[in-house]
């Protein structure tokens, strides 16, 4: 937290082969970018198992990425599309949960896309920022105090 | 002496609705002055069905009750075909009707030889230790306990097969059932029936043997602790009978004249719920009347459901066999209505022998095997009521939904709640009677259980297999808390 | 000299009383249950009272079966005492096991489900606003009721759980086996689910009509269609749990030709029945197209309330954000 105002806690599941390497250039070409992702490298997108995003969310992420290759371009074909369908209809989902679509993200970012993986980290901070803190408290118990 | 307050608290109460606990208030004299059945349970089916698909319910709302899940189950699946307007097939109508059947005999035959019976079976002043399923084998053989057992398995089996599994049915879709019936189970169920028609008989003779004949016991049934005059509610069909799956609802007053007929879908014009802070249930009333209060006689606007309320609210049972003992009841007890709260029990009976002799009919037509189980909705679905009667009195579903069959807004109105001002009465009239002076006895426990068990509450269940009876503490206290005194039933 | 009989304790929390049925369902085979044990308390059916729980010795009964989910304060004090008294405890039925269909209730609160019980329905007729409260005076006597909780809780979100015995409600053939593995002493390791750890597709009847590569290209809701009694219902394109659901139920309601909710709850490796089914169903769908993912995705009305439909206290998330319910 900075000078008390809220700090997006993002957590980021990057496939190697594209987002990863694209998230890479955009350090190495010395982007800069908002600080406030936490990248998790998975070979693809298409292994982002829901219950990943469910565990972030309930662990303190206001906001969950998932970025893989372009469709087409999916280095075992068809990962990225089966994250697209689990992405959908997990987002509507979550609505039920009252967790707002726009705090899962999905994303393609190819490994030469620095510029992109620098844009959707501002835009996707900002975002939340608007949006305030998740605040997940599902875990705490009323009962009673005894 | 003077300033004391004395509180008997009866917690919990057992073989009842789930978890409830009766405060009994005595006054200076040790009289008592105010009595209340407390139901501390609550889950909020109504809120929660929101937002499901409406198909979906005839699987979530039966959860409401593991005794009764049937009758949650079929009054939800005709609330959906309700919100779907469109109606079961022949079939798929003969096939609900025979699981509903089969139900209300083998739940009916429970109650009176494991729960409520004991009490007429056995004798209120029989020692607890053999007030139970145990005592009523040793009274009416232990032919008639095993026989008990075998009809209520077979008749569960039937459920079981038609419906997946008899806790919690499955098989209800809008316009139709999901499972139909082969030539061989037809023929295997219809000796099933044909032993439950003759096992229902065997349990009218039996009650005849211990009850009718007993002097004793026939005092405590017409006798005044035991009487409520209230209104009575019940599913006729177009000849008045009695039905149990549909037809209209049928409203009798105290003095069992006709005081209103209306078709399901018209029920929030003649009944809604009273509302107390001291409890979770609510107390249904007749609008037309308006609340006014726990009272009983010609002014009040509470009614009662269940067995003696349909066979009062009814000109008859719709089978033969049943209709002479529906006869035979009403001659025996002084014409109709009957107001003597324990003669639920009797009707019960009757209501089972209809149930099993329903049965016998289902299955000899052969046309029950037809493959034409389903009717496929073509209408948007927007609203609809279901109105069943429930071993335990009138169900009541009514669901509205968007025009994609969602689910928006429910109402419920469970078939005990009907009872509860009237079970709230009974148990504060039965404490009266009996608590005199401060002086509290074994006796008191008897009969403040026999004052709530005669309408078979929904949660009664455990009890069927073992020994038991309804465990009661009772405690006095005095203004300053302390305990004066406890009386303990094991 | 004979051993003393085991005791052994029954109770009900936010209850159908399905389980206590469930019991009774046993039949015949109940008689030999009640010769081999002791049972000392069970609310539905003997006359034990909650003092006498509380007189007995700590680990004193060998084990307590606790049936329903915990959602008021009375429950939740009886399940610790259970918990003091009991060696062990068995989370019977899926409303203790996974929070079951009251669990439901957590897409709401107390006081939406206060309101509309007491308040907006439209046969209620409540024009002072009375709703229950944990003590109110009427003519002069204090009468309480015990809290009702905004939240749905699994018994073990509660107390320490040794065993559960899953299913809405659990078939006669695990209960039976659950209660002869206890009275023989050979439990499997503490923390088991006392079901086979595979899922429903393992054993259903109707897995070898699955296509090599199953797809759905549109799904499809029971009413709108004949079900084939003998074809895999996700083949048809009807939701059916049975890939993330546990086996052991007997596929009873598979049997009655309708598809299976989810109430075994999930195998071992899974912590999410409701999102591992999500996983799936997406897999499974039959385009990469984004406009027919959306409209496809649209057809699945209330995918929370389905994929959950018995589990969601247990699940990742519990419930849904108080600040979103108005």
């Amino acid at each position: 937290m900075t000078n008390g105002a809220f700090e997006p806690r993002l957590v980021g599941f990057l496939c190697n082969w594209c987002s990863y390497t694209g998230a890479d250039l955009a350090g190495t070409a010395r982007m800069v970018y908002a600080p406030n992702i936490r990248i998790i490298r998975v070979m693809c997108s298409g292994r982002v198992d829901p219950q990943f995003v469910l565990k972030a969310f309930s662990e303190g992420a206001d906001g969950v990425l998932i970025s893989g290759c372009h469709p087409g371009d999916c280095h075992y074909q068809e990962g990225n599309y089966k994250a697209l369908r689990r992405h959908r209809l997990l987002t509507r989902m979550l609505e039920q949960f009252g967790i707002e679509k726009e705090r899962f993200r999905l994303e393609w970012v190819s490994a030469a896309e620095g510029v992109k993986f620098q844009q959707v980290c501002n835009e996707f901070t900002e975002q939340i920022r608007k949006l305030g803190p998740l605040n997940w408290n599902g875990g705490k118990h009323e009962r009673s105090q005894a | 002496m003077s300033e004391m307050n004395k509180r008997i608290t009866i917690d919990p109460i057992t073989r009842l609705e789930g978890h409830g606990k009766i405060e009994i208030f005595l006054d200076d004299k040790g009289d008592v002055e105010r009595a209340f059945l407390q139901v501390p349970e609550l889950r909020g089916f109504e809120q929660f069905a929101v937002g499901r698909p409406v198909e979906e319910l005839p699987r979530i709302t039966p959860r409401i009750c593991g005794v009764c899940p049937t009758a949650h189950h079929m009054a939800s699946t005709k609330a959906v075909d309700a919100v779907f307007h469109v109606e079961p097939t022949p079939t798929a109508r003969k096939l609900r009707e025979l699981v509903y059947n089969a139900f209300m005999m083998e739940d009916h035959t429970l109650h009176f030889f494991f729960l409520g019976g004991p009490d007429f079976v056995v004798g209120p002043q029989a020692p607890a230790a053999e007030r139970n399923i145990l005592g009523v084998i040793g009274k009416v053989g232990l032919e008639i306990g095993g026989k008990v057992i075998r009809v209520r398995r077979e008749c569960r089996d039937i459920l079981n097969y038609l419906c997946g599994k008899v806790i919690h049915p499955v098989c209800g879709l809008p316009g139709g059932v999901s499972k139909g019936l082969d030539e061989e189970h037809r023929v295997q169920f219809l000796e099933t029936a044909k032993f439950a028609v003759e096992f229902a008989q065997f349990a009218l003779q039996a009650f005849d043997d211990i009850v009718l004949k007993n002097k004793e016991y026939v005092d405590i049934v017409v006798g005044d602790a035991y009487k409520m005059e209230t209104y009575y509610m019940g599913l006729v069909d177009k000849d008045n009978k009695v039905n149990f799956y549909d037809g209209d609802v049928r409203v009798v007053n105290t003095e069992g004249k006709e005081f209103a007929k209306f078709k399901p879908r018209d029920y929030l014009d003649h009944i809604a719920e009273h509302v107390e802070p001291w409890t979770y249930i609510k107390f249904p009333f007749l609008k037309k009347i308006g609340w006014k209060g726990f009272i009983e006689g010609k002014d009040t606007s509470i009614y009662r459901v269940a067995p003696l309320a349909r066979l009062n609210a009814s000109d008859g049972m719709a089978t033969p066999l049943a209709q002479e003992h529906y006869e035979r009841m009403y001659k025996t007890l002084g014409g109709k209505p009957v107001h003597n709260t324990l003669a639920f029990h009797w009707a019960r009976l009757i209501e089972a022998l209809q149930a099993a002799e329903a049965m016998v009919q289902l299955l000899e037509d052969k046309d029950i095997t037809d493959l034409g189980i389903r009717n496929i909705p073509t209408e948007k679905p927007d609203e609809g009521v279901g109105v069943i009667e429930a071993p335990r009195g009138v169900l009541i579903h009514h669901y509205k939904t968007d025009p994609r069959g969602i689910v928006e807004e429910t109402n419920l109105i469970v078939a005990t709640i009907h009872n509860s001002a009237a079970i709230s009465m009974s148990v504060e009239k039965a404490a009266k009677a009996f608590i005199k002076g401060g002086k509290v006895s074994e006796g008191l426990l008897n009969m403040a259980e026999m004052a709530f068990r005669p309408y078979d509450p929904c949660h009664a269940c455990g009890t069927h297999a073992l020994p038991g009876d309804m465990p009661l503490v009772i405690n006095i206290y005095d203004k300053d808390k302390e305990l004066v005194k406890q009386l303990k039933r094991d | 000299m004979s051993a003393a009989k085991p005791k052994v304790a029954f109770y009900w929390c936010s209850s159908c009383g399905g389980c206590e049925e469930s019991i009774v369902d046993l039949a015949e085979d109940i008689l030999k249950v009640v010769a081999a044990v002791d049972i000392v308390f069970w609310p539905v059916a003997l006359d034990f009272k909650k003092k006498d729980v509380e007189a007995m010795e700590d680990g004193s009964i060998a084990v307590s079966f606790i049936n329903g989910a915990v959602r008021l304060s009375e429950q939740e004090e009886m399940v610790k005492m259970l918990r003091k008294k009991s060696g062990l405890i068995v989370a019977h039925g899926a409303c203790s096991h996974l929070g079951g269909i009251p669990g439901l209730g957590n897409f709401w609160n107390k006081e939406t489900i206060f309101n509309r019980s007491y308040l907006t329905t439209p046969s209620t007729d409540n024009p002072d606003r009375t709703v229950p409260l944990e003590k109110v005076e009427v003519e002069g006597k204090e009468l309480t009721l015990p809290r009702f909780y905004d939240t749905v809780y699994a018994l073990d979100q509660v107390i320490d759980v040794d065993y559960y015995l899953p299913g809405c409600a659990p078939p006669r053939d695990l209960i039976m086996n659950a209660i002869q593995a206890i009275l023989d002493g050979k439990l499997p390791p503490k923390g088991a689910v006392l079901s086979p750890n595979k899922s429903l597709c393992d054993d259903c009847g109707r897995n070898e009509s699955k296509p090599e590569k199953l797809v759905i290209k549109e799904i499809k809701r029971p009413w709108e269609v004949e079900m084939d009694p003998e074809k895999c219902f996700l083949a048809q394109g009807i939701i059916c749990m049975g890939p993330a659901t546990r086996t052991g139920c007997g596929e009873r309601c598979i049997e009655a030709n309708m598809p299976c909710r989810g109430c075994f709850g999930p195998t071992d490796q899974v912590f999410d029945q409701g999102a591992k089914f999500l996983s799936a169903l997406a897999s499974i769908l039959d385009t990469d197209d984004e406009k027919e993912i959306e409209k496809i995705v649209d057809t699945i009305i209330d995918p929370a309330g389905t994929f959950y439909r018995f589990s969601l206290p247990s699940s990742i998330l519990r419930r849904r954000r108080m600040e979103a319910i108005k």
